[in-house]
């Protein structure tokens, strides 16, 4: 049984016109917002089949923007995302692209980069605004999206042995919080690592514990927390 | 869990067991389920209304044309015909819960901010009937509230035993399940008994069944904003049938079952891909040709 939440028939509270291409994409838009952790100054967005069709008429470029920068799916704001984007310096591109047949028809593939960083990231809409994550820079992942559901800790790392691996791990769980699971993908001497927690009664982790882990365990190329991107 | 259901079934008997309404134990469920207090709760549907109400206001005082011209301005309308009343329905409430069910439609084509309860395609149809009904016999914030908790547990079970994505079932997922869902959560404001909201739900949702989703270029707008405030007359009139005394034949979780039934067996043209029904007429093709889709043939 899924047990579903009485908010996720009355809800979510969300800006206009469509639950897919609208919040969905705003969704999609926060996660690499979060994985890339600054502002970008240059966003290309490379649109997949019924995302590259429609994406004018459901508003869809200006939600996935609205997510770079941000916003809530229920911020009255994502109407105006270009002239913020604008503000804000941050250069948007939209490319039409067919990433192949695997993928969800409403999938876009987000590109977040400033002078010295660069991340890719490959996400789907599937329905009334639930997104799944399917590709973080070149390793294939499996994270399931929705309000209120965030509570995973992203760790990319090497991959010499689980040292590195296992340090992290004894941190996360000094910190007092429970880890349900974790889901490793492995590419060239790299890992990456989604580690799922959980964030009913339990302490959630901090940025600040999480810049904490960075800067004091070897080896880590880069680690973020969705927790921030919980309530919608 | 003490108080989880999926069937129509299960919640009367939790309604029996416990001696109150559905709203109840929506209400206590959700607690339950999400390890939060029935205050906390509450406020969550709060948050609902006034955000449905905030839509309902801006969309009844606006006269904005959407992006491509297919929709604004009904509501406003439909809102000034109030003051004379010349209309066949010469009746406030039900000239009002269309107004305000084509407002929301009319906010979400234009990117305002609604509920999407249970989805964006069929937002218009609770705060149509609930609100429109709520002022017509001066409702309390607290009737109003029970109301909105009694249509999300028929959306659960709707969502539990057939589906609530137009991609999947068709409009009968979105304004349909809708109008079942404010059926009822009308019939409780009333003061109707469980059995009595499940009758209305079902004499509701058995009038949609079936309903294809055929969107104008695939936008939420024609002819979606129109059937909500259908749907929101057929609410109250399904929650009127029920008060008068009148059954439904078919118990609700069976209708559900036909829902499931047809929505399996109905082609992927009309599951809002814009690839049949109104969508590929004449005038759909000329919308679809503004969007810069391909036309793959026209009636």
């Amino acid at each position: 049984m899924t047990q579903l939440s009485v908010f996720d028939v009355a809800g979510p509270v969300m800006v206009g016109p469509s639950s897919s291409h609208t919040a969905g994409a705003c969704k999609i838009g926060q996660f690499a917002r979060a994985l890339f952790h600054t502002t970008p100054t240059k966003a290309t967005f490379y649109l997949h089949g019924s995302f590259a069709e429609v994406y004018k008429g459901h508003a869809t470029d200006k939600a996935l923007i609205s997510g770079v920068m941000k916003l809530r799916t229920s911020d009255p704001r994502i109407k105006e995302a270009f002239k913020i984007a604008k503000a804000k310096h941050i250069e948007c591109v939209f490319k039409k692209k067919d990433l192949g047949e695997k993928f969800h028809p409403n999938t876009v593939q987000i590109v977040l980069e400033n002078s010295s960083r660069k991340l890719s990231m490959i996400g789907s809409s599937v329905g009334g605004g639930v997104i799944e994550i399917l590709r973080i820079n070149k390793f294939d992942v499996h994270l399931q999206g929705r309000a209120g559901k965030y509570l995973s800790i992203i760790v990319c790392h090497e991959n010499h042995g689980s040292k590195t691996f296992n340090k992290i791990l004894n941190r996360i769980k000094k910190l007092g919080i429970r880890i349900i699971n974790t889901q490793t993908t492995k590419y060239k001497d790299k890992n990456l690592t989604i580690i799922a927690t959980d964030g009913r009664d339990n302490k959630r982790i901090t940025i600040k514990e999480v810049m904490d882990i960075e800067k004091s365990i070897e080896g880590i190329e880069f680690i973020r927390s969705l927790s921030k991107l919980e309530k919608q | 869990m003490k108080y989880e259901f999926d069937t129509a079934d299960q919640l009367l008997k939790l309604c029996k067991k416990h001696k109150c309404s559905i709203s109840e134990i929506a209400k206590r469920y959700e607690a339950e389920r999400s390890g939060k207090a029935i205050s906390t709760v509450r406020s969550g549907m709060k948050r609902a209304r006034d955000v449905m109400y905030e839509a309902v206001k801006e969309g009844v005082k606006s006269t904005k044309k959407s992006k491509f011209n297919l929709s604004g301005g009904d509501a406003n309308k439909l809102f000034q015909s109030l003051s004379s009343l010349k209309l066949m329905m010469g009746n406030k409430v039900t000239v009002r819960a269309m107004a305000y069910a084509i407002a929301v439609g009319e906010t979400n084509a234009n990117m305002g901010r609604i509920v999407a309860f249970p989805t964006a395609g069929g937002a218009g149809v609770i705060p149509g009937a609930l609100f429109s009904c709520a002022e017509h016999f001066k409702a309390g914030k607290r009737q109003l509230l029970r109301g909105m908790f009694t249509s999300s547990a028929i959306g659960i079970i709707i969502a539990e035993g057939a589906t609530l994505s137009a991609a999947k079932g068709g409009c009968q997922a979105e304004v349909g399940a809708a109008t079942a869902m404010a059926a009822a959560g009308l019939t409780e404001m009333r003061g109707g008994t469980p059995e009595q909201c499940f009758h209305s739900a079902a004499i509701a949702l058995k009038s949609y069944l079936g309903l294809a989703c055929d969107p104008l270029g695939g936008l939420v707008e024609v002819p979606c904003i129109k059937r909500n405030a259908l749907g929101a007359v057929a609410a109250i009139s399904a929650s009127d049938m029920v008060i008068a005394g009148i059954e439904s034949k078919v118990p609700f979780d069976e209708v559900v079952k036909a829902m499931n039934d047809i929505a399996e067996s109905m082609s992927e043209r009309i599951r809002e891909t814009a690839l049949g029904g109104l969508a590929i007429t004449k005038t759909g093709n000329k919308v679809k040709k503004k969007l810069g889709l391909k036309i793959t043939k026209e009636l």
